[in-house]
């Protein structure tokens, strides 16, 4: 049986939500699926991930504990596993984290890779993914000894497929790197990623500075959404580069995208175009969001966001 | 010191792309610099204004009319550029062996800089396969590079806005984010003077590069739709609120 890999990402020892998906692209009846983890959490992961199918949860350590943070180590550590274990076809989340380590592993393989894949078809070697700023899907062909698939988050919908898993320690020896990670510097903008969350609200031109923002942040916090701005937010100075959505920003995902006071333009629509909701709050009836969005209200948002958040609060309370 | 700094000619940001068929795209349209490749090239002028006796150099691999992107370059201040032409456009794998090769045939970086990807093919890899083939280090999406006594130390941007700080010794890759910097766009006699700055053309056959058995081919092009029946939420504010957090509960399902 052909054996594939799967490189789980997780936060805090816990596994995302979004590998779900992967392993659910991963899977059929041909083949056995090999979770790599490299924080030593493969006991805690055991349970959601053999709800999903995995077979063996291949628990990767150095001499001194989980592999340490240095992507290079990282990259080496899972190349090692995929040596000992014959392991040819890895797939992992196209999260910021994972392109870094899934193009090292490819780059060190001399392996084709496609990252932020929107379907696979492991059989025939084939994938979609988007390509000019998400104007076109392509369907490509990878043909290749090794071959690495990187799943944009969110956009294969996970489901169960109850299986037994193992888990097999796989101890690995750190060898010097060739770069050194002195510090992670945490952000002040909360903990929500953009790429990864299942609601982001987006504010733009409309929003008129950086104080109003905290309009936005307030009702995201009460669900757990994340803030996200078109590039017009940014380039004024009123929030970080880091929350630009768009074509020379993150290409999000989310369940629903609420874009207040953003008029839409095809750059900014390349970065939030396959949100599964569209939902635009737009002071003008012409912007270019409301054709293009699933539901849409002609209003100020700063009379709307307010109210939905006092209602948020009140039906998370209950 | 010697900075390369590897650019790619794509299709504008606003184009409006078709395909024709089925695997290609018309390219009757305006391209431009990629746009993370301006910050790349940026970075390395400003280099060179901090340490003086560096040279830039601007590589980029494409159709003839890639040209014009190198010049654009070399009017933001590189101070030459390499042009290899090809055909077509080759895969990802190709495409970093193809400027490994004419790097090493033109001189010893000590720098690599490219943009953390192209928005054409948004493949994010030809830096690491360029470090890896030249057994360099190497990172992306850096918003933050310093130099010091052969010293780089770098931020790259993680998730939900946290940065990791890296620190590498020269030669390395550095694939460059929109944060790192704000390109400044070429005053009129610095086009002028790009117009005289010398390009080397190298045409890709000619480099030689090994067969391999992996690749990469587009099967299939099309168009991405966007088909979504935009309705109207009327009301009060009170009433609006109400519409979307029923929606967001009993549609979408992302709240309890």
């Amino acid at each position: 049986m052909q054996k594939i890999g799967v490189l789980i990402e997780t936060k805090n020892g816990e596994v995302k939500k979004a590998n779900y998906g992967v392993i659910t692209a991963a899977r059929s009846n041909a083949c056995e699926l090999y979770a790599f983890l490299l924080d030593g959490s493969g006991e805690a992961a055991k349970v959601s991930l053999q709800a999903y199918g995995i077979h063996r949860i291949i628990e990767i350590s150095s001499d001194t504990g989980p592999v340490s943070r240095n992507p290079v180590l990282r990259a080496r550590a899972v190349l090692d596993a995929m040596e000992s274990l014959g392991i040819k076809v890895l797939l992992g989340l196209a999260s910021i984290q994972g392109k870094d380590l899934l193009a090292r592993i490819a780059a060190a393989l001399d392996a084709p890779l496609i990252l932020d894949c929107i379907a696979v078809n492991l059989a025939e070697h084939t994938v979609q993914k988007s390509q000019f700023s998400g104007k076109t899907i392509a369907t490509l062909k990878v043909e290749g000894a090794f071959r690495i698939y990187g799943i944009r988050p969110n956009t294969i919908e996970a489901t169960l497929s109850p299986s037994e898993a193992q888990v097999v320690a796989f101890p690995t020896v750190e060898k010097n790197a060739d770069l050194t990670v002195n510090e992670i510097k945490q952000s002040s903008s909360g903990g929500i990623d953009l790429t990864e969350a299942d609601v982001i609200l987006s504010g733009g031109r409309g929003l008129e500075n950086s104080e109003n923002f905290s309009v936005l942040f307030e009702c995201a916090d009460v669900i757990g959404a994340a803030v996200g701005a078109s590039r017009v937010a940014v380039d004024e100075g009123w929030v970080p580069y880091a929350m630009q959505v768009g074509q020379t920003g993150k290409t999000v995902c989310p369940k629903v995208y609420i874009a207040c006071g953003i008029s839409g333009s095809v750059q900014h629509f390349a970065g939030m175009k396959t949100a599964g909701m569209i939902i635009a709050i737009n002071k003008d009836p012409e912007a270019a969001i409301v054709k293009k969005s699933d539901y849409f209200v002609i209003a100020d948002l700063f009379k709307i966001v307010p109210v939905m958040t006092r209602h948020l609060k009140a039906r998370i309370a209950d | 010191m010697k900075i390369y700094v590897c650019v790619k000619h794509v299709p504008d940001t606003a184009a409006k792309i078709s395909i024709l068929d089925k695997t290609r795209i018309d390219e009757r349209v305006t391209f431009i610099m990629n746009p993370y490749d301006e910050n790349a090239v940026e970075e390395a002028v400003r280099l060179k204004d901090q340490f003086g006796e560096t040279e830039v150099i601007a590589v980029t691999l494409g159709r003839q009319e890639a040209e014009s992107t190198l010049r654009s370059a070399l009017a933001m201040g590189a101070d030459r550029g390499i042009f290899i032409k090809a055909d077509e456009n080759p895969d990802g794998m190709v495409t970093a062996k193809a400027l490994k090769r004419a790097i090493d045939q033109d001189g010893k970086p000590d720098i690599i800089f490219t943009g953390k990807e192209s928005i054409d093919s948004e493949g994010y890899q030809t830096m690491y396969r360029l470090a890896a083939g030249l057994g360099m280090p190497v990172v992306s999406n850096a918003v933050s590079f310093s130099l010091e006594q052969q010293k780089v130390i770098v931020e790259c941007e993680l998730e939900a806005g946290a940065r990791a700080v890296i620190e590498m010794t020269l030669p390395c890759v550095i694939g460059t984010g929109k944060g790192l910097n704000k390109p400044n766009y070429p005053t009129l006699p610095a086009i002028m003077k790009a117009r005289k700055k010398k390009i080397k053309q190298i045409d890709l056959n000619r480099l030689n590069l090994d067969k391999s058995d992996s690749r990469v081919d587009i099967l299939e092009l099309r168009p991405a739709v966007e088909e979504r029946k935009a309705q109207k939420l009327d009301g009060s504010p009170e009433e609006v609120a109400a519409k979307i957090v029923r929606i967001l509960h009993e549609e979408a399902r992302v709240i309890p």
